[in-house]
């Protein structure tokens, strides 16, 4: 009784994380899907979406405002700005001069950009980790065995909804607005949706943006649910979000939703049952054996290489 | 026309204050669990509106401010000269590089130790950059973990010495070649993807040693790292003040001169020097042998490359092996430069700023990458009030060069002809 308790436990726990993961990853995802580029930046958007919001909370706080939707909803629009329009800025500086030339120029491109990001924070905000307020607190206790007792934080609960509506937000805007059908159009055929009229270059800051965006709303509740935050922590949760979206197959979006749950899972299964130290070692070694063995992900699809 | 453009440079100022205000503007000040806000000093909130009026000025008259920057002439020309016959422009290469090389083995003799110090971790990074140059600059693979044969070479010279109490001179063989095999073991199988994947895998790979290395406690001590490692000898002399091993001599009291800690330094400082030529050299061969010149034609052509029968995987493997080996020297010289290693040197950032040298520097180029690693890790230590903003200019940098110089500063050039456009 007591290791399925413990095995439940994790599995919530993976599932968290993992939602999490999963909104990281769609700005991967979608990006990909449409210039075949890998936004090495990501992670510091989300790392940049979770200072925003941590400055907007403490503003508030420094104001008196203590009712908690408000605070959170506030923090999160906060967020939401600044990185979409971060998302915006570094499509706009460093990856559209760029694009269309060899595979590996956006590529450092990204990188370079990544590490300014970094940076920019690191020389603005300091190196040190920040405590970040745990506004939700408490939870459901349930199924006692032993000396382990098994809970369901309001906190985890938060952000199961959050993602759930985010990404049914999302998958409405996909398939019925125009934009949403312009960007599928664009993700099929880049040159074929521009002669019949589409902006593609609008389209494809709108899915920096709505990726950036996502990434935000991750951001403050990845660092809700961590309490600290430091400038380097977008580095590492933008490769397990790389992972996830590879996982699931990059340029799907419902594949990042699976990617990102597989890898919270597996994540959080390693750590109860091996070692919390080498979590980062299973994604890694779980993204080489995708890309190896079937770079397409679960739900990709197959690359035709076209001469 | 006019209205757009105002509508659009408003935008962009309205971006400009958005991503630099909260950032910049406030900070977030931590005492003890609680954290306060601070709005920064008036100067840093002026010259973030400073910003927002500039990118606004420059985005209401882009156009006439770009039509005036084409007509100045660039500062670095598209030379219309013919290039220079190969052997010409090799020879006259090859007496520069003699010159440079004879006055580098006098120069530490009349500076201070501090510099001949600086000077060996240039020349570390100098053999890093010629090796990942084979690698991403030669074969066009981009290896982001390549800090991780790196750390093989290191830690083999460290582990070896602490349990086996194997000399320098052994370890630098065994390290580059433990390096290599790590190369040629994960290049195997993953030489297959593409690109981008490849990147991210090597990247992974990197994190996967640096993790281990973190965690292996009993083996490799951790984050507290491997400390003792010993100096290089010269035939059985030592350089420290007292013979350290039974058998050996130490430097000082054969030739029968004062002791000096500078000797040691400068012994390193001529063993890296040492050890860089001969990368280079060896490099410089591999370039103009059948296997150099199929990594620069896999990484033009892939398809064609193939479809003239060459094998993908050998050439990609080629590349990788050999630049695993560098790293691995290279690794070894700068275990027994520091005299101790922790996995903090081996982070994805080190991978970040070899990968910037190579890039800098002219992919494929030698003597830009040679330049390139003399200027990124001398500039930040000249002009030590901008050290902090270091790794802020190198990611700029690295942006900007792929925008306007993806080829580097000093890119190869090869006599080549084209065809006329009027035919």
């Amino acid at each position: 009784m007591q290791d399925l308790l413990y095995f439940s436990q994790q599995l919530i726990n993976g599932l968290t994380i993992g939602s999490a993961y999963a909104l990281i990853a769609i700005g991967y995802t979608m990006v990909y899907g449409i210039i075949g580029m890998i936004n090495f930046a990501h992670g510091e958007i989300y790392m940049i979406g979770a200072y925003t919001a941590l400055l907007a909370i403490t503003g508030l706080a420094t104001l008196g405002v203590t009712w908690l939707p408000l605070i959170l909803l506030i923090a999160l629009i906060c967020a939401m700005i600044v990185s979409s329009s971060m998302g915006w800025a570094v499509e706009r500086v460093a990856y559209r001069p760029v694009r269309g030339r060899h595979r590996l120029i956006p590529l450092i491109s990204a990188i370079g950009m990544s590490i300014f990001l970094q940076n920019y924070v690191h020389l603005a905000q300091g190196s040190r980790n920040i405590g970040f307020p745990a506004l939700i607190e408490g939870g459901f206790q349930f199924g006692s065995s032993g000396a382990f007792q098994m809970s369901l934080s309001y906190m985890q609960i938060t952000i199961f909804i959050t993602t759930l509506i985010c990404m049914t937000l999302l998958s409405l805007f996909i398939s019925r607005s125009r934009t949403g059908r312009a960007c599928r159009a664009v993700s099929q055929d880049i040159g074929m949706a521009n002669l019949l009229g589409i902006d593609t270059n609008r389209i494809i800051s709108a899915t920096f943006v709505i990726g950036a965006a996502l990434a935000a709303v991750a951001g403050l509740l990845l660092g809700m649910y961590y309490g600290s935050i430091d400038p380097l922590f977008g580095f590492i949760a933008g490769l397990k979000a790389f992972t996830a979206a590879v996982l699931g197959g990059i340029g799907s979006i419902p594949g990042a939703m699976l990617g990102g749950l597989i890898l919270g899972v597996s994540e959080s299964m390693t750590s109860g049952y091996l070692s919390g130290e080498y979590k980062d070692v299973v994604s890694f070694g779980l993204l080489i054996l995708i890309l190896l063995f079937k770079p397409t992900g679960l739900l990709g699809k197959p690359e035709v290489e076209k001469i | 026309m006019a209205a757009n453009n105002l509508k659009h440079a408003l935008f962009c100022a309205v971006v400009t204050l958005v991503i630099a205000y909260p950032i910049l503007g406030l900070n977030l000040e931590a005492q003890g669990i609680n954290v306060t806000l601070e709005g920064a000093d008036a100067s840093t909130v002026i010259s973030v509106l400073a910003a927002a009026v500039v990118v606004f000025l420059f985005q209401l008259f882009r156009d006439n401010i770009l039509s005036v920057l084409k007509s100045v002439p660039s500062p670095l020309p598209k030379s219309q000269k013919e290039p220079m016959a190969e052997n010409k422009r090799a020879r006259i290469e090859s007496w520069v590089l003699t010159g440079i090389v004879i006055l580098a083995l006098f120069w530490p003799f009349f500076v201070s130790r501090g510099a001949v110090d600086l000077a060996t971790l240039v020349l570390i990074y100098i053999m890093l950059a010629l090796g990942l140059n084979v690698v991403v600059g030669l074969a066009g693979l981009l290896d982001l973990g390549y800090v991780a044969f790196y750390a093989v070479g290191a830690y083999t010279f460290a582990l070896l010495s602490q349990y086996a109490g194997v000399s320098f001179w052994v370890a630098l063989p065994i390290g580059a070649c433990l390096a290599a095999l790590f190369g040629f073991t994960l290049g195997f199988p993953v030489l297959r993807l593409r690109g981008d994947y490849l990147a991210i895998v090597t990247l992974g790979f990197g994190e996967i040693i640096r993790i281990l290395l973190n965690n292996w406690t009993s083996l490799t001590g951790g984050p507290n790292g491997v400390g003792g490692i010993p100096d290089p000898t010269l035939f059985g002399m030592e350089f420290g003040r007292r013979v350290k091993e039974e058998g050996n001599v130490s430097f000082h009291e054969t030739f029968g001169i004062a002791y000096s800690g500078e000797h040691k330094v400068i012994f390193l400082y001529l063993i890296a020097l040492v050890l860089a030529v001969f990368t280079a050299l060896v490099i410089r061969r591999f370039m103009r042998m059948p296997v150099g010149r199929s990594w620069e034609a896999l990484r033009e052509d892939e398809i064609a490359a193939r479809s003239l029968g060459m094998s993908r995987t050998a050439v990609k493997l080629s590349a990788f092996t050999i630049g695993a080996f560098f790293a691995g020297f290279a690794g070894t010289v700068f275990a027994s430069k520091q005299g101790f290693i922790s996995p903090e040197s081996f982070v994805f950032l080190e991978s970040a700023i070899i990968l910037a040298i190579v890039v800098l520097g002219g992919m494929g180029s030698q003597i830009g990458v040679v330049l390139a690693a003399i200027a990124v890790t001398i500039l930040p230590e000249l002009a030590r009030e901008f050290s902090e903003y270091r790794m802020l200019i190198f990611g700029a940098a690295m942006v900007l060069m792929m925008i306007w110089r993806p080829q580097g500063l000093m890119p190869v050039r090869r006599i080549h002809i084209e065809l006329s456009k009027q035919e």
